[in-house]
């Protein structure tokens, strides 16, 4: 059964329309990598699987429940982190915590210590004396500490430095382990790389790819760098190839995935000296969907 | 420069709050002129006049609302002065304060002046901006008031006293706006501005009080004790203009000095070392909330404790004063039943009850700020459902507000052993005091409501709680007719000090607040939570 199901998702705020149709599908144990830029509707996704904001449109199921209708039962199994952490500034870290452990029931008070050493976190002061980092990794080990099925994590490491970045890595690399399910949302490339199985990328509302990493890479252009013994004519008239760029003898391109064979068979005809491959990397793949589309925000209605 | 881009940024204050601006300015014209045009209406004969020259010459309207005129001064102008000045001062330095704080210390808490200060702006330019904004504020309401009450044509307008009387209203609001820009340099938080500013106009009000009627000398202490001692339409005293001014600059100016040597997002007076594990009770939703809004009603609950055991402390006075004038009795002999201190215990139950309101509105409309704040998604994103947060806010509502309600009688008895020789039980002050418990639940109850269908608008309570008092104040004066009386909840408690009271206005009134939370959830569980 896949524990995050999201059919025909639409919110729209006013005439705004935040998400356009969404369809995600998080299967159990997977962890689940969200990117997107700024004001893609990364949170607004997730604000509504956690029932807080109400979809105009479309169905949305986690552990084969309505987000809206059952709420409550269905938080007993998530734990959550949000992108933007502010704390009650009167209370201590550490008294946060607490509370917010004692909201679920089934915190883990050795898990909790263990966590605030691991994040070198002082529980004793106010939070309103937390830095950004620091609040972060308050509601990090709030949610660490408990015992859930699915963690939704939001933008989880934007504030915390590499050294922190690591460690919650390895958290999130151990829940895996245990089988858990982990959606995370991020716009860092390089930690949705190297934790997530399966990746969907957001851009203005719309879902514009899912699939693992590896169906991906498949999609779109690998990186090619070649040398000829022959000068080699008609690259710039070829189909599918990007960024044709020479340098000294060698020739820098893009190939779309899908016309990589024809452009091996032409290029061997000129003798081929060296040839590299290179996958595209994350970043590659989201500057890559992000190019030749940019749809102006006010194409999605006016706020 | 320590001061650049402060005019960009005055702009930008007064964008921001441009609207909230013209509410205050309007209603405070608007009352004001209703008031003084009302005077005439009311008071037609030397007699009329003379009687209430001599009724609020008593130790407990000294107290409330300053040292009156001498008693062949009374005139509708001067009787319109006594009766108002204190009042809108003190409504002008509640505007002045909730401007200054919020565009001082709750702009730098929110991160908006931080995001300022990575301009380039000056150190001092964000104060200055709030100091500017206050200063233009009040000027204009000076003008406007001193204007509108001279081209009303009344009796005594003239213009020297008018721009004497709008002139006060600026400088003492300017004064306070002083005072708090120096405690939001001196507190880390805004709610400690707030704590420190009201708290501070509290004493000022307090001391006067006392100064009025026992020793004038703490009136000169306290700038409230200035401004009632201008005797506006007679002498036309100017210095406490001035004076109110001087102690503008001279805050506004240790303000600067302290914000000059501060870090941002510090203060001088520092937090201590917390707790490391929460304890049991504050791991209850209850312990939650009384936690994070205990000084505020605290201070509350003082407060209102405080004022009523220093009116308890005259109510003695009050009566022997009555007794003495036989006068009084003669001019007043369309009560005949009703005994003054009734009269006047009622009148000020009703005050305090609305004062008492403020704190459980305001842990109320918390449900609100912190769902705008994001903090409410740690609740919702746990098991917790929608009705189990917003009803314990309500409920919480509703206890705060007995609580700091019973500081009423308990203040009034506490000093006020001539009470009992006076023959008001104590079990009637009780009575009187908690037939106002279920109109003050409806405005928990409002705030509710709003809270569930409309957050944005929740701000809308709080004018609906000012009609309530001008009501309550001015109603007779105003000759407000019977509906717009009855628009406000509490002129439907039954006075249980000259009457056996009727007990079902009670149950009507906690009907409709009930209903007003059930719909209030209703609303609050099919929205979307922001954050
Ligand atoms: N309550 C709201 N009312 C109106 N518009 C909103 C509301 N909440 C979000 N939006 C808009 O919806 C869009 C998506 O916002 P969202 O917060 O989901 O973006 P995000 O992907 O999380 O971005 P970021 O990476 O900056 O966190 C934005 O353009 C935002 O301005
Ligand atoms: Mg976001």
């Amino acid at each position: 059964m896949n524990v995050i199901e999201v059919r025909g998702v639409t919110k729209k705020f006013g005439n705004f329309t935040a998400l356009n149709n969404i369809n995600l599908t998080v299967g159990e144990g997977e962890i689940y990598g969200f990117i997107g830029p700024n004001g893609a509707g990364k949170s607004t996704t997730i604000r509504i699987l956690l029932g807080m904001l109400k979809a105009t449109d479309g169905k949305a199921t986690i552990f084969g429940k309505d987000v809206w209708k059952d709420a409550v039962e269905i938080h007993k199994r998530i734990s959550y982190v949000p992108g933007d952490v502010n704390l009650w500034p009167t209370l201590t870290g550490g008294e946060v915590i607490d509370i917010l452990l004692k909201l679920r029931g089934n915190g883990n008070s050795n898990k909790r210590d263990e966590l605030l050493e691991r994040f070198d976190l002082d529980p004793t002061k106010k939070c309103r004396a937390y830095s950004k980092g620091n609040r972060q990794k308050v509601a990090l080990v709030a949610a660490l500490a408990q015992d859930a099925d699915l963690y939704i994590f939001d933008e989880p490491t934007s504030g915390l430095d590499p050294l922190m970045e690591r460690i919650f890595q390895e958290y999130v690399r151990e829940l895996s382990q245990e089988g858990k399910t982990v959606f995370l949302s991020s716009h860092i490339l390089s930690e949705v790389e190297k934790l997530c199985d399966k990746v969907a990328i957001i851009r203005q509302g719309e879902i514009i790819e899912e699939g693992t990493l590896k169906e991906m890479r498949h999609l779109t252009r690998m990186n090619v760098i070649v040398q000829t013994k022959e000068p080699i004519d008609g690259l710039k008239e070829m189909d599918g190839i990007h960024h044709l760029e020479k340098r000294d003898k060698e020739w820098h391109f893009q190939v779309d995935a899908d016309k990589m064979g024809s452009v091996i068979t032409h290029i061997s005809e000129f003798g081929i000296i060296h040839l590299e491959s290179l996958p595209p990397t994350l970043e590659d793949l989201f500057m890559g969907f992000y190019e030749g589309s940019v749809l102006s925000e006010n194409k999605r209605g006016n706020r | 420069m320590l001061i650049k881009g402060t005019g960009q940024l005055t702009k930008l204050l007064f964008r921001k709050d441009r609207v909230k601006i013209i509410v205050w300015l309007t209603i405070l014209l608007a009352v004001s002129l209703a008031a003084a045009f009302a005077y005439p209406n009311v008071y037609k004969t030397e007699q009329d006049i003379m009687a209430f020259g001599l009724t609020v010459e008593n130790p407990a309207m000294v107290a409330m609302i300053g040292p009156g005129y001498d008693l062949e001064d009374y005139s509708t102008a001067t009787m319109f002065a006594h009766e108002m000045l204190l009042f809108t001062s003190i409504a002008v330095i509640v505007m002045n304060i909730l401007f200054v704080g919020r565009a001082t210390r709750a702009d730098e808490e929110e991160g908006q002046l931080e995001l300022v200060r990575s301009y380039p702006v000056g150190r001092l330019s964000y104060l200055s901006a709030a100091v500017i904004e206050a200063l233009i504020v009040n000027l204009i309401l000076a003008f406007v008031i001193a204007f509108g009450l001279f081209l009303s044509g009344l009796d005594g307008m003239d213009l020297e006293s008018t721009m004497l009387y709008g002139s006060i209203l600026g400088s003492i609001g300017f004064a306070f706006a002083g005072f708090t820009a120096l405690f939001s340099q001196l507190a880390e938080t805004s709610r400690g501005t707030n704590v420190f500013s009201f708290g501070f106009l509290l004493i000022a009000y307090f001391l006067r009080a006392i100064g009025d009627i026992e020793s004038e000398v703490l009136s000169f202490l306290s700038p409230l004790g200035w401004i009632v001692r201008a005797y506006v339409f007679t002498e036309n005293a100017w210095w406490p203009v001035f004076l109110s001014f001087i102690t503008a600059i001279l805050t506004i100016g240790l303000a600067y000095y302290l914000n000059s040597i501060r870090d941002m997002g510090t203060g001088f007076l520092p937090e201590r070392k917390g707790r490391k594990r929460a304890s049991g009770f504050l791991k209850t939703m209850f312990g939650f909330l009384l936690r994070q809004q205990r000084l505020n009603i605290f201070a509350w609950a003082f407060g209102i404790f405080l004022l009523s055991a220093s009116f308890g402390s005259i109510m003695g006075e009050l009566e022997s004063y009555f007794a003495d004038v036989d006068l009084i009795k003669a001019f007043l002999g369309e009560y005949p039943n009703e005994s003054l201190t009734n009269q006047f215990l009622s009148l000020l139950i009703g005050i305090m009850a609305l004062f008492s309101v403020i704190p459980a509105i305001m842990s109320v409309l918390k449900l609100k700020s912190e769902e705008f704040q994001n903090r409410t998604e740690f609740f919702y994103s746990r098991a917790v459902s929608r009705p189990f947060l917003f009803s314990h806010y309500f409920l919480f509502g509703l206890i705060v507000t007995v609580v700091v309600q019973m500081m009423i009688p308990l203040g009034l008895w506490s000093t006020g052993s001539v009470l009992k020789e006076m023959g008001v039980p104590f079990n009637d002050l009780m009575k009187a005091s908690l037939a106002y418990i279920p109109a003050l639940w409806i405005y928990v109850s409002l705030t509710a409501f709003i809270i569930g269908w409309f957050p944005k608008l929740s701000n809308v309570v709080w004018i609906y709680f000012g009609y309530s008092f001008i009501v309550l104040y001015l109603k007779e004066l105003l000759k407000l007719p019977d509906w717009l009386v009855n628009i406000s909840v509490v002129e439907h408690v039954p006075n249980f000090l000259t009457e056996d009271g009727n007990l079902l206005p009670l149950f009507l009134l906690m009907g409709i607040a009930l209903l007003l939370y059930i719909i209030g959830i209703v609303g609050y569980k099919r929205r979307d939570i922001v954050g």
